[in-house]
């Protein structure tokens, strides 16, 4: 008879990221009698259907949490972390530098395994899953540096990547007989073709596919946005309201120490009004028109200049006079008939 | 067996989520939470994150302005 520790079930847990590579490596260990628990962390850049919960023209949309999504398909608990304050750091000062934008993956990959191993050592689970494939992404999965993310992470060999496990050495969980290295897989290179196999015979047919990465921070007009904030506040720091807003509205900056963030829609104006105790706010009266938030110190010529603009994006525009409501925070509320400033006036180099 | 209110107003999702997991964790078998929130995502998410934790949504209310989906705990908590 084996011993009774040999019996107990061991447990997973595996980062989900809502998309298909997570899904199957949490499917390839559950199949091998592991007790699987999924973990996602929130960094504040996550993609997840935010504009769509904030732009009503895309109130129809698809606004499901893939990662629950997925967990709910494997059958599985999902813990979802609050990390935005931890991330800052990584997206500040990233120790492996950024991809093709500010996209810190290397660091970022690092950060989460760690996060995970600390769960595990918490909540008294055995090993770490995640879906990473070498070669599949160009800064963050190549063969040089899946050592790194299971080195620095602290994790070393209970990370198991079981999409790509037969070309890595083996890991504790394999040497121990807990999973079985031949039951997982070797999947290299950008190729999805052993991915989409593999789904079809888990019988699994729908799930994300998400363009690109899995956060804005890929992004290049988002990363343009973050990289101007930090240009004019003179140092490399954000707070989270800080990014939510860099994800609406149209940012335009025409002066180096202010810039103006102008609703796009109802839904973007809503949103932007939760935001009117802390920045100054512009809308005009005299004509329908959107909200416009402004950030920075502004002189008087400064509020002259973006109630212009304010009125410019207005269905005033054409109108000799327009008049703004402005709201600067611990003032009382003014009113300036202003001109709109014509599309000449504006130069494309505003536009953030 | 008690019934608390969590207000997770102007938060977008998961945020919601993570609010609700992280309360739900603090209270025993049989209570219940009002988790009152505005992002129309939640009324997905919440439901999605309950059923995989094994907890139960008693009720959903939407006026158009506020959402309040109603836990009972039913799974264990962590
Ligand atoms: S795309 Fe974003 S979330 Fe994904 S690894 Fe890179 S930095 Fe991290």
């Amino acid at each position: 008879m084996k011993a009774a520790t040999h019996l107990k079930q061991k447990k997973a847990v595996a980062l989900i990221s809502g998309g298909l590579d997570s899904m199957l490596a949490a499917r390839t260990m559950i199949e091998q009698n592991i007790h699987v628990e999924g973990i996602n962390f929130f960094t504040g850049f996550c993609v997840e259907g935010h504009t769509h919960a904030i732009r009503k023209q895309d109130k129809d949309k698809q606004k499901r949490n893939n990662a629950l999504w997925v967990a709910e398909q494997l059958g599985i608990k999902l813990h979802i972390i609050d990390v935005i304050e931890e991330y800052k750091d990584i997206v500040i000062n990233p120790k492996h530098g950024y991809g093709a934008n500010l996209n810190p993956c290397l660091d970022c990959k690092c950060f989460m395994v760690k996060k995970a191993l600390q769960w595990t050592q918490e909540n008294n689970f055995d090993f770490i899953i995640t879906g990473e494939v070498i070669g599949q992404r160009p800064m963050s999965q190549r063969r040089d540096t899946m050592p790194v993310v299971a080195r620095e992470s602290g994790a070393n060999d209970l990370l198991v990547r079981p999409l790509c496990a037969k070309n890595l050495p083996a890991t504790l969980p394999e040497l121990n007989g807990w999973i079985d290295r031949e039951k997982m897989h070797g999947f290299t290179g950008r190729s999805r073709k052993p991915q989409f196999k593999l789904a079809a015979e888990f019988g699994i047919e729908e799930y994300a596919q998400p363009a690109g990465g899995c956060c804005f921070l890929t992004d290049k007009s988002y990363a343009n946005k973050l990289s101007d904030l930090w240009q004019a506040r003179g140092e490399r720091k954000y707070e989270f309201d800080d990014i939510m807003l860099l994800k609406i509205g149209r940012h335009l900056r025409p002066r180096p120490h202010f810039k103006i963030i102008v609703g796009r829609e109802e839904g973007e104006n809503n949103f932007m009004q939760g935001y009117r105790k802390q920045f100054t706010s512009m809308y005009t009266l005299s004509h329908s028109g959107p909200l416009v938030l402004a950030d920075g110190k502004m002189s008087e010529d400064d509020i002259y200049l973006a109630a212009r603009l304010t009125a410019r994006f207005s269905q005033g525009r054409d109108a000799q006079s327009v008049q703004v409501l402005v709201k600067q925070v611990d003032k009382e509320e003014i009113k300036l008939d202003v001109p709109p400033l014509s599309s000449e006036e504006i130069p494309q180099e505003w536009y953030v | 067996m008690s019934h608390h209110t969590l207000d997770a107003t102007r938060l977008l999702c998961p945020l919601p989520v993570i609010r609700t997991q992280n309360f739900v964790a603090t209270l025993n078998r049989g209570d219940t939470v009002d988790v009152i929130c505005t992002d129309p995502g939640a009324k997905n998410d919440i439901p999605a994150w309950s059923r995989i934790n094994g907890h139960e949504i008693i009720n959903t209310k939407d006026d158009g302005n506020n959402i309040v989906i109603t836990v009972k705990v039913v799974g264990s908590s962590d």
